[in-house]
C-alpha cells in the first residue's frame, strides 16, 4: 500500500531528496510506512528508487482518478527493469513537467504516449545496474544478464541483488534510452498479467487516500458560494450572519474575473470545520448582479435549434461528392432528427482542493487531472511565478474529464492567500452539479440515401451546436470525418451554431459520447430501411479492410479493425438468435480515442419498464493489454456509465442556471439497474492505446437499437426517461 | 457541547454543535476520513457507517441523535469477522476503480451479510441500491459480496 498523500498530523512524514533526471531536485512527501518499506533507498532516476534489500519504489507520473494508470504505468517500468512485481511499491509523482513531461489524465492518451518511453525508463535503470555489476566484477557488461531483481554473471555463477548495486548505478551516466533493446513481449512476466489496483488496502480500510482526505496541521475549512447564474457577481451581501456562526473564522467577498476556468465572483466562508463553513454560508443572503446569461434557458436553446434546422446551415465543414444529387437519384431516402442534453460529470468526490500560501510560496494538494493548467491559472490569479507553486497530485474520486478544469484549485489558492493557515475548500454536491463544465447538448438533422440494393449512397448531417462564427464552445465541435465519412461517396457535414454563456467541457469520450449515439442509431434506421440485418448492413458499409484517412492520423479509421470487433461481438453475443417477445438485441460500433469498440446489448421491455439483461463489448486497442483485469474494468465501467447517462441524465437551464442539484434529480445508475458486461479484446498489430473512453460511445446506441428491436420504438432524443411509458 | 461517542470500540469525545452530522464529526473533528462526503442528502451512501450494526447515512445523522449507540466505521469494521471477510473479498476481486464509494459499499455489504449470510441477487439489489458508484463497479461489487458469502470464488 502507499499513502503518499497522507496528511494525518499524527503520522510521521519523511522528506525525501534525490537527484532527478534533468538535473532538477525532486522533493516529495511520503508516509512513514512507505519510506520504511524502502529504507535507505537510492534514487536511481526520477522514476525508480531501490532499497538495499532490493525493494523498489516506482513513481507514477500521471494523475490517478480511477482509470488504473497508477498500476499500469509502473508495470511498464517494472517489466523492463526486470523485478518481481511483489517487490514494487508505487508512489504518485509530484506535478513537474520538467522532470516528467506531460502529466495529464485525459484523452485516453497515457498508454499511447508512455508505452514505449516508460519501458525505456525501466530498461535504462536495468542497464545502469548491469554497468555497476560489470565494474564491480570487472567483466564485460554484455556477459551479464538479469533475473527478477538480480544481475547475474553466468560464467562465474555470481549474482548481485539490485539493492547492492543501486548506489553505484546511480552515479553512472545513463545510456541513451533509444539505444536499448526492449524485451520480447513473449518474455513479459508483468505486462499482460492482471495486477491488483494500487491503494487497494487504503481504499478498503478507509485510510486517507483522496484529495478530500487531506489534513494539514492548523488547517481551516472553506466553502465558496457562487451565483447560480454563471458568472454573475456579488452585488450585495451582509457577512455578519456567517461570521456569527460558531466556528466560523472569516467570511469575505472574492472578486472574480470573467474566465470561468479560473475564479469568478463569490463569497468565501472559512471555519474550524467544514460543517461550520457550510452553516456560515447557508446563513448568508447574497444578492447577485444582473448578468447576460440569465436570459439563457433550455427552452430557448431548443427553439433556436429548431429554427436553425429549418434554415440553411451557417457553413459546410466537409463535403465529398454531391449529396443533393445523390439523394435525388437514390431509391430511398431516410431523414431523422437526433438530440441529446447537457450532462454533468458528477464525480462522486465533490470538487475540493487544499492550499497553503506562505512566504511567497504556494503549496497545493489537488485531485486534478491536469495540474499544469492549474499551475498557470493559480500563478496568474495570485500574481506569483509558476515556479513558486508546488502541486501534489492526490488520487481523485473520479475524473471523467471534470478535473481537467482547475477552477476549484484556483478558488482554494485564492482563499488560502487571504488566510494565515492552510485551507481545504470542499464544494457541496449542489455546487458541483450546478457549476460544472457540462457535456454540451447538440442537435443533428440527418438525411441519407440508399440505392436499389440497399447500399448507402449519400449521408448528410446538419449539426447544430454552440459557438460563434467558426469557434465552438469547449467540446461542442465535431470532427467531420466520423464514419461513414470516406466510406460513402457523397457525404456532407453542415454546421450551425448559437451562442452559449456558460461553461462546457470534456466528459468521457468528449463529442464521441454523443456522436456515437447519433451515428450508430441512424445507421440502424438505414439498415431497417434497406431491409438488412443491422450487423450485415454495418459489415457492408465497412467493406474491405482499409484505412480511411492518412496513416498515423488520429482521425483515420481502419474498416478492417472495426469489422473484426463487430464480428467478434456478433459471435460472442449469439447475434441473430431468437428472443422472447419484449426482448431484443441491439448493436453499435464506434471508433474514438484510437480504440475500436463494438457493443451488443440485450434488453427486455415489459409494461414500459426497461431492463438491460446483458452487454457484450469487444475492443481493439492494439497488440497488448497491459493489465487485463484493469482493462476489463474500464470497458465495463464505460458501458454502464454510458447507459446510466442515456437512461436518466439531463441538465436543463432556466435563467442561466442549472435546474438540477443532487443525485435526486440527476440520477446515476444504481445496483439494481446494473448488468453484466462481457468483455473481449481483439489483439491487432497496432500500438497499444488507452481505454478510459472508447467503450463509452457505442453503448447508448446499442441500448437504443436494442430497445427498437424489442419494442419498435426508436429513441432519437436522450435521455430515454419516460419515453417507453 | 461535548459528545462522548463509542467509535470502533473506543470512547471518543467531540466538542461540536449538536446538529453537526456524524460524518463531519468523524472526518474533521476526529480525523477518521474513511466515511466519505458525496451528497449531504442520503442519496449516495458514500458516508455509510453502522449504528449498533445497522447501516446509516452519517451525512444526515446529527451527532446529538447518536446517543449510546455504538458507531462502527470503515476503519473499524475489519475487527468484525464479517467485515474482515468483506474487505478481503473486495481486495481479492479488486473491486475499486476510483474507489471513493467503496468504504460505503463495504459498510452496506457488511450489514447485509450480517443479516443474511447468503444473500440472493434480489437481496443484494435491495441492500446496495442506496450506494452509488460513479465508476459503475457494480459487477465486481456483486461478485465480491458473493465471494464474501462463500457463494462464488474470487
Amino acid at each position: 500500500m502507499d499513502g503518499e498523500i497522507l496528511r494525518d498530523p499524527t503520522r510521521r512524514f519523511v522528506l525525501k531528496t534525490g537527484a532527478a533526471a534533468g538535473g532538477g531536485l525532486m522533493l516529495s512527501f511520503t508516509m512513514a510506512a512507505e519510506g520504511s518499506a524502502a529504507a535507505g533507498a537510492t534514487q536511481v532516476n526520477a522514476y525508480v528508487r531501490i532499497a538495499p534489500d532490493g525493494k523498489v519504489v516506482i513513481a507514477s507520473k500521471v494523475p490517478e482518478v480511477g482509470q488504473g494508470i497508477k498500476t499500469s504505468l509502473p508495470m511498464l517500468i517494472a517489466e523492463e527493469l526486470d523485478v518481481d512485481w511483489s517487490t514494487v511499491s508505487v508512489e504518485q509523482a509530484i506535478a513537474d513537467t520538467k522532470i516528467y513531461g506531460r502529466q495529464v489524465a485525459g484523452g485516453s492518451m497515457a498508454t499511447t504516449l508512455e508505452y514505449d518511453g516508460l519501458r525505456r525508463v525501466g530498461a535504462t535503470v536495468r542497464a545502469l545496474l548491469i554497468q555497476a555489476a560489470a565494474a564491480r566484477w570487472n567483466v564485460p557488461a554484455d556477459s551479464l544478464s538479469t533475473e527478477r531483481g538480480f544481475v547475474i554473471h553466468a560464467a562465474s555463477s555470481r549474482r548481485a541483488g539490485y539493492g547492492e548495486l543501486a548506489q553505484a548505478a546511480a552515479k553512472l551516466t545513463p545510456p541513451d534510452p533509444k539505444t536499448l533493446t526492449l524485451k520480447d513481449p513473449k518474455a513479459f512476466r508483468i505486462i499482460g498479467r492482471s495486477q491488483k489496483s494500487q491503494n487497494l488496502d487504503a481504499i478498503t480500510t478507509g485510510q486517507p487516500t483522496y484529495g478530500i482526505d487531506t489534513r494539514l496541521p492548523g488547517m481551516l475549512y472553506a466553502t465558496f458560494a457562487k451565483a447560480p447564474t454563471y458568472g454573475a457577481a456579488v452585488a450585495k451581501v451582509d457577512l455578519a450572519p456567517a461570521k456569527a456562526v460558531k466556528g466560523v473564522r472569516d467570511a469575505f467577498v472574492v472578486e472574480g474575473g470573467t474566465n470561468l476556468q479560473s475564479i469568478v465572483s463569490g463569497v468565501a466562508v472559512v471555519a474550524d470545520s467544514w460543517w461550520a463553513a457550510r452553516k456560515g454560508r447557508d446563513a448568508l443572503e447574497i444578492q447577485w448582479a444582473q448578468h447576460p446569461t440569465a436570459a439563457q434557458s433550455t427552452a430557448a436553446f431548443e427553439a433556436k435549434a429548431a429554427q436553425l434546422a429549418k434554415a440553411p446551415p451557417h457553413r459546410t465543414a466537409y463535403n465529398d461528392g454531391d449529396v443533393d444529387a445523390a439523394l435525388k437519384s437514390a431509391a430511398r431516402t431516410v431523414s431523422a432528427a437526433y438530440s441529446y442534453p447537457f450532462i454533468a460529470h458528477a464525480n462522486l468526490e465533490p470538487q475540493n482542493c487544499t492550499a497553503q500560501v506562505k512566504d511567497g510560496k504556494v503549496e497545493i494538494w489537488a485531485p486534478t487531472q491536469n495540474p499544469e493548467a492549474g499551475r498557470g491559472l493559480v500563478a496568474k490569479a495570485l500574481n506569483v511565478d509558476p515556479s513558486a507553486i508546488t502541486i501534489h497530485l492526490i488520487r481523485g474520486g473520479g475524473g471523467f474529464g471534470r478535473r481537467l478544469m482547475n477552477d476549484y484549485m484556483v478558488e482554494a489558492a485564492v482563499i488560502a492567500s487571504k488566510v494565515d493557515a492552510p485551507v481545504k475548500l470542499v464544494w457541496t454536491r449542489e455546487d458541483d452539479i450546478q457549476h460544472d463544465f457540462y457535456r454540451p447538448a447538440g442537435w443533428h438533422n440527418l438525411t441519407a440515401g440508399l440505392d436499389a440494393g440497399g447500399a448507402l449512397v449519400a449521408w448528410k448531417d446538419h449539426f447544430i451546436t454552440f459557438g460563434e462564427g467558426e469557434t465552438f464552445n469547449t467540446s461542442a465541435g465535431m470532427n467531420s470525418t466520423q464514419f461513414p465519412c470516406r466510406a460513402v461517396a457523397n457525404y456532407r457535414h453542415d454546421i450551425s451554431v448559437m451562442p452559449l454563456g456558460f461553461p462546457t467541457g470534456y466528459l468521457r469520450a468528449p463529442g464521441n459520447n454523443a456522436f456515437g449515439f447519433v451515428i450508430q442509431s441512424f445507421t440502424d434506421e438505414l439498415a431497417l430501411a434497406a431491409g438488412k440485418d443491422p450487423v450485415a448492413f454495418r459489415r457492408e458499409l465497412l467493406g474491405e479492410p482499409r484505412l480511411l484517412g492518412a496513416a498515423g492520423e488520429r482521425e483515420s479509421f481502419h474498416t478492417g479493425r472495426m469489422r473484426d470487433v463487430l464480428d467478434l461481438a456478433a459471435e460472442k453475443s449469439g447475434w441473430g438468435r431468437k428472443l422472447p417477445e419484449g426482448s431484443g438485441l441491439g448493436v453499435a460500433c464506434h471508433y474514438s480515442h484510437m480504440g475500436y469498440v463494438a457493443v451488443v446489448m440485450q434488453v427486455t421491455v415489459k409494461g414500459g419498464s426497461l431492463k438491460v439483461d446483458k452487454a457484450w463489448a469487444t475492443v481493439d486497442c492494439g497488440r497488448q493489454i497491459i493489465n487485463p483485469k484493469g482493462a476489463e474494468q474500464q470497458v465495463q465501467g464505460s458501458v454502464l456509465d454510458a447507459v446510466g447517462a442515456a437512461l436518466h441524465q439531463a441538465i436543463t437551464f432556466e435563467n442561466g442556471a442549472a435546474q438540477q442539484s443532487n443525485f435526486g434529480d440527476f440520477p446515476l445508475l444504481r445496483m439494481a439497474d446494473a448488468f453484466d458486461v462481457e468483455v473481449h479484446f481483439k489483439l491487432s498489430d497496432n500500438n497499444p492505446t488507452g481505454l478510459g473512453e472508447p467503450a463509452y460511445p457505442p453503448a447508448p446506441a446499442a441500448l437504443c437499437n436494442a430497445i427498437f428491436a424489442a419494442t419498435g420504438k426508436r429513441i432519437r432524443t436522450l435521455p430515454i426517461g419516460d419515453q417507453l411509458a | 457541547m461535548a459528545f462522548t461517542l463509542t467509535i470502533n470500540g473506543q470512547s471518543r469525545t467531540a466538542d461540536v454543535e449538536g446538529d453537526t452530522p456524524l460524518l463531519w464529526v468523524l472526518r474533521d473533528t476526529l480525523g477518521l476520513v474513511g466515511a466519505k462526503f458525496g451528497c449531504g442528502a442520503a442519496l449516495c451512501g458514500a458516508c455509510t457507517v453502522h449504528l449498533d450494526g445497522a447501516p446509516v447515512r452519517a451525512c444526515i445523522t446529527p451527532v446529538e441523535s447518536v446517543g449510546k449507540k455504538k458507531v462502527t466505521t470503515i476503519e473499524g469494521v475489519g475487527k468484525t469477522s464479517v467485515g474482515a471477510r468483506v474487505q478481503e473479498a473486495w481486495k481479492a476481486v479488486d473491486v475499486p476503480q476510483c474507489g471513493y464509494c467503496q468504504a460505503g459499499q463495504i459498510m452496506s455489504a457488511t450489514a447485509l451479510l450480517t443479516q443474511k449470510p447468503k444473500p440472493t441477487d434480489e437481496d443484494i439489489d435491495a441492500a446496495m441500491n442506496g450506494n452509488l458508484c460513479r465508476c459503475a463497479t457494480y459487477i465486481r461489487i456483486r461478485k465480491a459480496i458473493k465471494v464474501a458469502s462463500g457463494q462464488e470464488q474470487a
